[in-house]
């Protein structure tokens, strides 16, 4: 695509165009793991520039990769992953959006399991305050004879003010039989009852919020191997959120 | 040490409190008994600042500061200490970091130096033996997975560890089994009867007391306390029932 896209393109639906506009078009990045092997990354929007990424991962038969994401710039943060999955291959995506003000935060995936046996999972935890915009669209499409298939989608976000925005839309695209794609989604608040609990024992409401919300996305970086440092530069952009 | 005079409370727009007056001096353990409904709960809540308990007339205060111009982190810090008839459940929250981070809040409040790592859990180790709770419990997720004796242990650890002035011990009898029932009840001994302390027991059953002995025992039905008396009056309820000794 080389020109600008607009709200109409499903992808770029809830996207921050004019932000965009000056970092387009968005140089892809290809990365490529062969039979057997193994590739991780981790990607961190932390920046106070707007960002936009785009990667393509092709995953030969049995190959695994390890995606992490960290979408807590100060401005707009997109990323866009497409995966193409072999037989028997194995794909991982933990990420955590962070955002308050007017930022527009957003990730768009494409995991195509297009033959037998592959695994998917995508784990989503979003916390949005302000008037912040925080988006999810994921696509896992089952091609056809690819039986066996295990994808899995569980998408959460936390809006900590009546005015942030969370949209989250996973998507099936199935032709084929014996498989097992299962997805969950959900949008809430910290629940209350946690917090009063939490400040009876004397934690004051913000330290309350941030400790609930520092578990809620660790289960974006749980079995990373650098878990602890991404954990840490979430707490860190948390903090500056809170 | 804690005076609640007159002090009346809705709940979503129900008037639940009407009035209730209740003075507890340093050294003393009181039982408010009474039936279901009567506001029993409503009060400790009321006390501890839970969104949704509005004050709507009436004081409390603990040792001259009126707890309804603090909030609910305020009164903790102060020395309030709401022992929960549920505690909840917090996942990807361990109770080591909470209580740590929750005992150093206080402590900052009250213009102390913060416990170190390691005399934290010394102090965690301490209380978890007197409640013979295993350590690496208080290694997991605040409450998740506990069984309800678990967490009405926990809450008596927590409170252990917390050391404050006055406990409300909201139905802490509930859910547990004999064992955990004498474990708890001596736990609260050791832990609260002093002469710098104090504890409000509420309760549905005698069989706490017989572990915490009570100096005074309160009847509260329709939102006031209706009859005050020694030990003896919670025999009497037993015995009677409520509506009999309450009429």
């Amino acid at each position: 695509m080389t020109t600008l896209p607009t709200r109409r393109d499903e992808a770029y639906r809830y996207a921050d165009l004019a932000a965009l506009e000056p970092l387009w078009p968005v140089p892809g990045q290809d990365l490529h793991v062969a039979a057997g092997e193994q590739g991780a990354l981790a990607v961190i929007l932390d920046g106070a520039n707007d960002a936009a990424r785009d990667i393509s991962i092709t995953l030969e038969e049995g190959a695994q990769f390890d995606l992490r994401v960290l979408n807590a710039g100060s401005g707009y943060g997109r990323i866009a992953v497409t995966v193409t999955l072999g037989k028997a291959a194995r794909f991982h995506l933990g990420a955590a959006q962070i955002a308050g003000g007017n930022q527009t935060v957003e990730i768009v995936t494409q995991v195509s399991h297009a033959e037998p046996d592959a695994v998917s999972t995508q784990v989503v935890r979003s916390v949005l305050g302000g008037h912040a915009t925080g988006t999810y669209l994921g696509k896992v499409a089952v091609a056809r004879g690819a039986i066996g298939t295990d994808g899995s989608q569980s998408i959460r976000a936390m809006l900590l003010d009546r005015t942030a925005t969370a949209n989250a839309r996973p998507e099936l695209e199935i032709y084929a039989d014996d498989v097992k794609c299962a997805h969950g989604c959900a949008v809430g608040e910290l629940d209350p009852q946690s917090l009063f609990y939490l400040a009876q024992r004397g934690l004051p409401p913000a330290e309350a919020k941030k400790l609930m919300l520092q578990a809620f996305i660790a289960e974006a970086f749980v079995g990373a191997a650098d878990e602890e440092a991404l954990t840490e530069t979430a707490l860190k952009a948390l903090e500056a959120m809170l | 040490m804690l005076t609640i005079e007159n002090l009346s409370a809705t709940v979503a727009d129900k008037q639940i409190l009407k009035g209730l007056s209740l003075t507890i001096n340093a050294g003393e353990i009181h039982a408010i008994m009474g039936p279901n409904g009567a506001g029993k709960s409503t009060l400790g809540y009321t006390l501890g600042g839970r969104p949704g308990y509005d004050v709507t007339g009436g004081t409390a205060t603990l040792d001259g500061t009126d707890l309804f111009e603090l909030e609910p982190h305020e009164r903790a810090a102060a020395g309030l200490f709401l022992g929960f008839q549920y505690p909840v459940e917090i996942p990807g929250v361990s109770f080591v970091q909470f209580l740590r981070e929750s005992a150093n809040a206080q402590r900052k409040g009250r213009g102390e130096a913060p416990l170190s790592g390691g005399e934290f859990l010394k102090l965690a180790k301490e209380k978890a033996a007197l409640l013979r709770m295993d350590m690496e419990m208080l290694k997991r997720p605040v409450n998740v997975g506990f069984s309800g004796g678990e967490k009405k242990r926990a809450e008596m650890v927590q409170m252990g560890i917390l050391d404050p002035k006055i406990a409300i011990l909201d139905e802490t009898d509930s859910g547990l089994d004999i064992d955990a029932l004498r474990i708890c009840g001596e736990g609260i001994n050791a832990i609260m009867r002093k002469p710098d302390k104090a504890v409000l027991l509420i309760t549905h059953y005698q069989r706490l007391l017989d572990y915490v002995k009570p100096d005074f025992v309160h009847v509260l039905a329709g939102g006031r306390i209706v009859r005050s008396g020694g030990p003896e009056l919670a025999l009497e309820l037993e015995e009677h029932g409520y509506e009999a000794v309450a009429a």
